[in-house]
């Protein structure tokens, strides 16, 4: 790394955002675990790294008035997967998050820095877009919010502004109590990227319910199978099948080390049709 | 660019002068002389740079050391007092859980991490735990027996030198620190 490389620890978002206008070179740091690798092989050369972990108010998960959960950008995705509100309103969450990485990777690496990182295959994403997260940034110009459904706009790509910086993660009250699995595909369990990842779940205790599909790995950001999901509100599981193909439809998967795109998409399907099952068979014990 | 940090290594407050691109793993290895903890991958991916820092385990690789400024760190050399290996170090040994020992010092740093927060684990959260660390010698079943067998021993008040907590979680009861037959 450059000998110039310079790190500031400030301990109010204020100041973070002022030392980040000073340098626009620079980049924000949170577990470092996508950043450090990335500046290892020359893919990233920041001049400056702002440290947000001493900033108290990203360290917090706390209700949100109307009954969601915020989630701060610099809470440790272990302290996540562990926390009761969100292992009892958003479990499938909770399970995605249990996916990354190992146990002492996810005691650095943050819910933000997955979704800023942006990878196809970033798992908690999955989560997030099912339960139409919603993302809180602030820039110089001022507070905003963006929800999941339009943040990732490509491989590495965000919709925030150069500058901008994450405070926290929102999920709704709406989306309290999905049921289901994220089922997900990777060479070996522990420390590998996923090269398939389907998340299906099904809201509990309405009537018709709400269904939500979500894949990993296999478009160039990681996406809700939008059509998939309303031909089984319309049509119940029978239409599994069905809805499987459409899961496949809305997949654009590439070739890679770890699996071909036809693999890739063929699995899609093969894993909507399993967490439809799934959900069915924990429905009636 | 410089900076100077200080930091607590295994109970000693340590002030150092280093790079911003040092890592902590180089600053234990190089600066301090502890070369218990290991360099594999360099990425974060075998977990043989495993170290506490604040009480959690973390990959030694992916911290730089002006991160840890302020921060309490623990090493492989920190677990042992007066000569007195802990009772992890010595279940590693007398299950043959050791082979290049390259991984060791890993496995048992994230272990004392397991153990202070669960216990009695089960087989299947011993694997959760050390999940992050790889043996390429693969002598994981050893090494997850070894485990259970270093719970047990502490469970049946078997001294342990206090392993640190973690900073903002409430201390689980730990077995009373007996004298132990060298
Ligand atoms: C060995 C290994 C295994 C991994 N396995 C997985 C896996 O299985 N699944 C998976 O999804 N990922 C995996 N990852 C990737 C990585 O750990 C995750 O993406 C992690 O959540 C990133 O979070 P972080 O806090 O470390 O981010 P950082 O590295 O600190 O930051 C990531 C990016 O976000 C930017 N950023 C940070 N904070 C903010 C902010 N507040 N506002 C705006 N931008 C910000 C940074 O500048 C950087 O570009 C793995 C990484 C490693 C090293
Ligand atoms: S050297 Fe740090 S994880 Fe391999
Ligand atoms: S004992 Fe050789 S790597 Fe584990």
């Amino acid at each position: 790394m450059p000998s110039d490389l310079d790190y500031r620890s400030p301990s109010t978002v204020d100041h973070a955002l002022a030392l980040m206008s000073e340098a626009p070179g620079g980049a924000f740091l949170l577990g470092g675990t996508d950043l450090l690798p990335q500046m290892r092989t020359g893919r990233r050369a920041p001049s400056v790294l702002v440290d947000l972990k001493r900033i108290a108010e990203l360290r917090e998960i706390r209700e949100t008035a109307d009954g969601g959960l915020s989630i701060g950008a610099a809470v440790p995705l272990a302290d996540v997967e562990t926390h009761p509100l969100v292992r009892a309103r958003y479990a499938l969450l909770a399970e995605c998050v249990s996916t990354v990485g190992a146990w002492p990777l996810r005691q650095r690496a943050t819910l933000a820095g997955n979704i800023c990182n942006a990878s196809p295959a970033a798992d908690t994403a999955v989560a997030l877009l099912a339960f139409d997260a919603v993302v809180g940034a602030v820039s110089s110009e001022g507070r905003r919010t963006l929800p999941m459904s339009r943040f990732f706009t490509g491989p590495g790509r965000t919709a925030l502004r150069p500058g901008e910086l994450v405070t926290d993660v929102v999920l709704p009250a709406t989306s309290r109590g999905f049921a289901g699995s994220y089922l997900r595909l990777s060479r070996r369990k522990g420390m590998d990227l996923a090269t398939v990842g389907v998340l299906v779940g099904r809201s509990d205790g309405e009537l018709p319910p709400r269904y939500r599909i979500a894949l990993a790995a296999v478009a160039p950001t990681p996406i809700r199978a939008v059509a998939a999901e309303e031909l089984l509100e319309a049509r119940g599981p029978k239409a599994a099948a069905e809805a499987a193909e459409l899961a496949m439809d809305a997949c654009a998967p590439i070739t890679d080390l770890r699996g071909s795109a036809e693999y890739r998409r063929e699995m899609v399907g093969v894993l909507v049709r399993r967490g439809v099952a799934m959900l069915e068979r924990k429905a009636r014990p | 660019m410089r900076k100077t940090i200080t930091l607590e290594v295994n109970g000693a407050s340590e002030t150092a002068e280093v790079e911003v691109g040092t890592t902590l793993l180089r600053l234990l290895r190089d600066g301090l002389d502890l070369t218990g903890t290991k360099e594999g991958c360099n990425e974060g991916e075998c977990g043989s740079c495993m170290v506490l820092l604040d009480g959690r385990p973390v990959n030694a690789c992916l911290v730089l050391a002006v991160e840890a400024d302020g921060a309490r760190v623990t090493t492989v050399e920190g677990l042992s007092r007066d000569g007195l290996l802990h009772p992890l170090q010595r279940a590693f040994l007398a299950h043959a859980a050791v082979q290049c020992g390259f991984c060791t010092p890993g496995m048992i740093v994230s272990a004392v991490a397991l153990l202070r927060d669960d216990p009695d684990p089960s087989e299947d959260a011993v694997r959760r735990a050390l999940s992050g660390n790889l043996c390429r010698c693969t002598g994981y079943r050893q090494i997850v027996d070894a485990v259970r067998a270093a719970a047990a021993a502490l469970r049946a008040g078997e001294g342990a030198p206090e392993p640190p907590r973690r900073a903002e979680t409430r201390p689980t009861a730990l077995p009373v620190r007996e004298e132990v037959p060298a």
